[in-house]
């Protein structure tokens, strides 16, 4: 089991350039004892490079990455008892599954009897069982990676699991399954976990605190509630969120911030000052009906997605999108809707300064 | 119109194609969707002429292409992997199917300028394929296969290899550059059913090489044909339970329950009811067992336990529900399905959403 924390870290690929492009920028973060991280970000984002730090697969240039308050980051990865995954499985191809399973084991001399209690005992976890005496080669890529997390939890000393963009190989039916078995496994044993993804779905549902990446930085972390209502950018609310969230043009008028295309407006926060003005509103934050400002306009697209529609609504030169019941409207259709003032979010320079009715701190 | 005509397929005893039958018309963008193994790549393949079926036949327009090799059919295909000429600019990256055609290197390289501004890369004409982001790179390869002006356009999903919202957002472009495009005939293999259902026309459904159900995607997933094509159309998963019909009705762990409409002057006997994870919610006399909830940010998806039975319940807010907890949950049978002994559906409620 482990906390970790990441101290002033920082890594460049290229620290000695007189301006050293950050892979990532220095960050403080404290990842608690036994629960469930992601990073999320595009390509590019620098999240598999923080995730190669922790594993110590990657020497950071500078600060310092501690389990436990202990200083890890001169140990290379086989003395930090971690277990990793990655996006392709990395198996023994020619061995049974029950080989694999034990091979952590055999290569630490571990007593036969224990290991075969071990791998036992993590195949049923995994559902594994029935496949034991199987090759590996004729699994599937799901089962392939259930074998990869399974040869990382066999050992009893493991303080993490670090998984790698796990899942992109894997069916969206098969996927639940794996986070279900991951998630059980967190609960059970109280692991860390941290995953790594550019699938803010997969983020979602799978981690307690989601930690979005760009550029190198880290622009938010928090519950993908706190995300998904409040998102500190408007990165952020473009990223999270499907379809993005809504966000329109504004200015500062008479205190109240202003969005004359779509006729929306809000109190300005106390002292704000003028500059790049944005209003956001989440599609899924409109109502039919109900309490709060209006705003409407004809309907040019509609996405059917099963239940739900995703219907784009067309107001002077500006658009937005809404989620709504399918068949609720056509094509041509004049929509209106209500929209909360607490839903109504003020962004200045792209960065949030009023969720709900407080202000961001 | 494109016509696949009972293509059958197997290697090494998997079969890949099971009697696949469909007639796609012009102008409609059909969505393949299924699992992986579904067999939606071999259709695909199939059809271009990359695969030979062990028997049936494809056909354009009355004309059959079982004697034309690959490189003789009017068809056009992108796949997951990214495929460009590394050593070609992207300019002629493009303009390449033309001038092997026989067109002139100027008149290709034209018509190859004004795809790449369809497709948004305007100021990427002069670049490698190594410089292009792989977002870039797919709309090149977008980019050729459109300006062969093929009839018949096969896309293997294309975006599956792209970062998550790139890929959201490439699939409205997709649209976008398909407008001008009249009477082309649009074939996109996906494993995810909200692509499927919000691209498609139309939607065909495939699980191990056999089609499933064929219709548009409302109706598709209004209706869903059988119980399998019910569990790969639906995301979250759709919730199968045993029904049974005498003096009562009776639903799997809920027992005798009142299912309205829905099951009046059924025939008493064993049956199944399909019922989506949205059709459940909290509250009620039935205590479930917590297996695990996922919170995506608006909503809850609630994996339970009711008597064995394993059951998801879809809520529409962020509702914590730790594992193990114990919650009360109640069914709205009247809103499921009818399934007959053999998976087939006999009954269901009006369309969600269209009554």
């Amino acid at each position: 089991m482990a906390r970790i924390e990441l101290d002033h870290l920082a890594h460049s690929y290229a620290p000695d350039a007189p301006d050293p492009a950050w892979a990532l920028r220095p960050i403080d973060m404290v990842w608690e004892d036994g629960g469930t991280y992601a990073l999320l970000g595009p390509s590019g984002c620098g999240k598999s490079t923080m995730l190669n730090i922790i594993s110590g697969l990657l020497r950071p240039s500078q600060g310092r990455v501690l389990f436990d308050g202990r200083d890890v980051t001169a140990l290379d990865t086989g003395r930090r008892n971690i277990a990793q995954v990655f996006q392709v499985p990395v198996i023994y191809t020619s061995m049974t599954v029950a080989q694999n399973l034990a091979f952590p084991l055999v290569c630490r001399k571990v007593a036969p009897a224990i290991i075969r209690r071990r791998v036992g005992d993590i195949a049923e976890r995994l559902g594994l069982a029935p496949h034991l005496q199987r090759r590996a080669v004729g699994l599937t890529a799901d089962q392939k990676q259930l074998v990869s997390l399974g040869r990382g939890l066999v050992r009893e000393d493991v303080s993490a699991i670090l998984l790698d963009e796990p899942l992109t190989v894997i069916d969206p039916q098969m996927k639940f399954e794996l986070r279900k078995i991951l998630k059980q496994i967190n609960e059970e044993f109280g692991i860390t976990m941290v995953l790594v993804t550019h699938d803010q779905n997969e983020a979602m549902t799978f981690a307690r605190t989601v930690v979005v990446m760009n550029h190198g930085e880290v622009v938010q972390a928090g519950t993908p509630q706190d995300l998904f209502e409040h998102p500190a950018t408007t990165h952020v609310g473009y990223f999270i969120g499907s379809p993005a969230m809504n966000f329109v043009e504004a200015r500062l008028e008479g205190g109240m911030v202003r969005a004359p295309a779509l006729g929306l407006a809000r109190a300005a926060p106390e002292g704000l000052a003028g500059g790049d003005l944005t209003l956001g509103f989440r599609p899924e934050h409109l109502a039919p009906d109900g309490p709060g400002q209006r705003i409407g306009g004809r309907v040019t697209r509609i996405w059917f997605e099963g239940l739900e529609e995703v219907a784009e609504i067309a107001r002077n030169d500006a658009t937005f999108r809404a989620r709504v019941p399918s068949g609720m409207f056509r094509i041509g259709d004049d929509a209106t809707f209500a929209l909360p003032d607490d839903r109504l979010l003020v962004y200045r320079e792209g960065r949030l300064c009023l969720a709900g009715a407080r202000p961001a701190g | 119109m494109l016509e696949i005509r009972d293509l059958t397929h197997a290697e090494d005893g998997v079969t890949h194609l099971d009697h696949v039958s469909a007639r796609l018309a012009p102008g409609t963008l059909t969505t393949i969707l299924g699992r992986t193994g579904a067999g939606k790549t071999s259709l695909l393949r199939t059809i271009a002429g990359l695969l030979v079926p062990d028997s049936g036949e494809v056909s354009l327009d009355g004309k059959s292409w079982s004697r034309l090799p690959p490189w003789k059919r009017p068809t056009a295909m992108v796949t997951q992997q990214f495929i460009n000429y590394p050593h070609l600019s992207t300019l002629d990256n493009v303009a390449f199917p033309l001038v092997r055609k026989g067109a002139r290197r100027a008149a290709a390289r034209e018509s190859a300028r004004a795809m790449l501004d369809r497709v948004g890369l305007s100021a990427m004409v002069g670049r490698r394929p190594s410089e292009l982001s792989g977002g870039q790179q797919q709309r090149v390869a977008i980019a050729r296969a459109l300006v062969k002006q093929a009839p018949v356009l096969l896309l293997d999903e294309p975006f599956v290899n792209l970062d998550y919202k790139l890929r959201e957002d490439l699939r409205e472009e997709l649209v976008d550059m398909l407008r001008n495009e009249s009477g082309l005939i649009v074939l996109y293999a996906s494993t995810e059913p909200r692509e499927a259902l919000s691209l498609g026309d139309r939607i065909l459904l495939m699980a191990e090489g056999r089609l499933l159900d064929d219709g548009e995607p409302q109706q598709v997933f209004g209706a869903p044909a059988t119980i399998e094509a019910a569990r790969v159309i639906s995301d979250p998963p759709i919730n199968i339970l045993p029904l049974t019909v005498g003096e009562h009705v009776a639903a799997g762990p809920f027992g005798a329950q009142d299912a309205g409409d829905l099951t009046r002057d059924l025939a008493p006997g064993e049956y199944r009811l399909g019922l989506r994870a949205a059709d459940l919610r909290p509250g009620g006399r039935h205590v479930a067992r917590v297996v695990l909830s996922e919170v995506s940010g608006s909503e809850t998806v609630t994996h339970l336990d009711l008597a064995g039975f394993p059951l998801v319940m879809h809520e529409k807010s962020v509702v914590t529900h730790p594992p193990g907890a114990e919650i009360a949950v109640d069914a709205n049978l009247a809103r499921g399905f009818i399934y007959g002994a053999d998976g087939t559906l006999l009954r269901r409620e009006a369309p969600h959403g269209q009554d």
